[in-house]
């Protein structure tokens, strides 16, 4: 069972349904307690770094715990930049402090910003999160503010600068795409995911 | 680099996909579920459904074509025609959507924008603005086509970014249905004008028409609905012929 963490930043929707698609078992927690018994934690989300103000506390906690346990964990766009220690667009409001670095926004060198579109990640080193994906593969992006590039990263992308695309650091995994609108190969993905969390 | 977008349009009306020339002379365009599942398998980029129902029952039947259309459906999709209001939003995202498209409903009351960018993101608000040349300058109208606006596209797509929007979706009045090209001159005087995408729309006809809006238009994406729907193009046939001319697109397999 794959525990989907709706906090309020954009719909679940999607998610949910591809993760239908690939057959995986999901559920919505309605409270940290029920993260106990599941064996992968997913969170989505877009909009604005605030939101995860949403998972301060309780969620937090019981996520770190999840992930202390040696179980998986995917944070999807926002939910990646989440990862980190923080973001430039919400300075108050701390990240997981998983991966070290903070996210900030994109410069706009003679690009347009936010970044909207199907785009292609350069592999750095190998990742579980992205196996079997082929090289020049595109992925689905909508964001403003990104993550940097560092040794957790596994792919980055180039939209005027240089980016994380997918980190990997041990269980812990994010993507800036949206595998979920990603087409075949987001659904890669999130086999992949549902994969680790077996 | 980032692809430049295709994006195909499904005019619906009362369940099925309809095209016309000038905003008006509809003709039946086939089912918007089977039509989605074919420009899907063809490599299309994203699909924008434009709900051009004229009655007031609309909001659940839009939401049950975008649901049908949603339902096995992977890459982003976006819905307009008749959201007026943060419901119909959240209807038209509840049954799938990732973006609504906004239209009169922004023109009458702007900071709909913004509730909606506060909401669910920038990225999920596209402003639609349909203009007409008119000497010098581009009016944009309301209403499908049918009122003016009295404002001028660039500035109003202007104040949507400000606003809070996360895209332009530009349609030509002039060309819409003529096949006659898309209209590049307002394309690049707006698509200069914001930091945000715009997305090209009105007049595609020819593979040619694709290759100007991404170089003169300066556009970020197109987005065309007959040329489509008739398979005069198809959609792999298109990207070939872009990325012959240098234009990046998401590959096609």
């Amino acid at each position: 069972m794959i525990a989907l963490i709706d906090y309020g930043a954009g719909n679940l929707t999607s998610v949910r349904k591809a993760l239908g698609a690939i057959g995986a078992d999901v559920m919505v927690p309605s409270t940290p307690a029920d993260l106990a018994d599941v064996r992968g934690i997913i969170v989505p989300g877009v909009g604005h770094f605030g939101a995860t103000r949403a998972l301060e506390g309780e969620w937090t906690d019981a996520i770190l715990a999840s992930v202390g346990e040696g179980r998986p964990l995917l944070g999807i766009c926002l939910g990646m930049q989440w990862l980190f220690e923080g973001s430039d667009e919400a300075p108050d409001c701390p990240g997981l402090g998983l991966l070290a670095g903070r996210c900030y926004r994109l410069r706009g060198n003679d690009v347009k910003v936010p970044h909207i579109g199907w785009n292609t990640i350069d592999l750095r080193r190998q990742g579980s999160i992205i196996a079997g994906v082929a090289p020049g593969t595109q992925f689905y992006f909508t964001h403003s503010f990104v993550a940097p590039v560092s040794g957790d990263t596994v792919a980055s992308t180039e939209h005027g600068e240089l980016f994380a695309a997918v980190v990997e650091r041990g269980q812990v995994a994010g993507v800036q795409f949206h595998p979920e609108k990603s087409g075949e190969a987001g659904l890669t993905v999130l086999r992949n995911f549902a994969e680790l969390a077996r | 680099m980032l692809s430049k977008r295709i994006i195909a349009c499904l005019d619906v009306r009362d369940g099925q996909v309809v095209k016309g020339v000038h905003f008006e002379e509809l003709r039946a365009a086939g089912d918007p579920a089977e039509l989605a599942r074919r420009y899907n398998a063809e490599g299309i980029d994203e699909l924008v459904i434009l709900d051009i129902t004229a009655t007031i029952e609309t909001r659940r039947a839009r939401a049950d074509t975008v649901r049908r259309v949603a339902a096995e459906l992977f890459i982003p999709l976006a819905v307009g025609g008749g959201i007026h209001s943060e419901d119909d939003a959240a209807a038209a995202i509840d049954a799938g959507a990732d973006k609504v498209s906004l239209n009169t409903a922004a023109l009458a009351d702007p900071g709909l924008i913004t509730t909606l960018a506060a909401r669910y993101g920038s990225q999920a608000v596209v402003v639609a603005i349909d203009a007409k040349r008119e000497g010098d300058r581009f009016a944009v109208y309301a209403r499908s086509g049918r009122a003016a606006a009295d404002r001028e596209a660039v500035e109003w797509a202007r104040e949507a970014e400000r606003r809070g929007a996360g895209e332009i979706l530009l349609t030509s009045i002039d060309r819409d249905g003529t096949k006659a090209g898309f209209d590049c001159v307002l394309t690049a005087a707006v698509s200069s004008a914001v930091s945000i995408p715009v997305i090209a729309s009105g007049g595609a006809g020819g593979l040619e028409h694709f290759v100007d809006v991404f170089t003169t238009g300066r556009a970020d994406a197109a987005l065309a609905a007959s040329i489509f729907h008739n398979a005069e193009t198809s959609v792999r046939a298109l990207k070939r012929h872009l990325a012959a001319h240098g234009i990046p697109v998401r590959p096609w397999s």
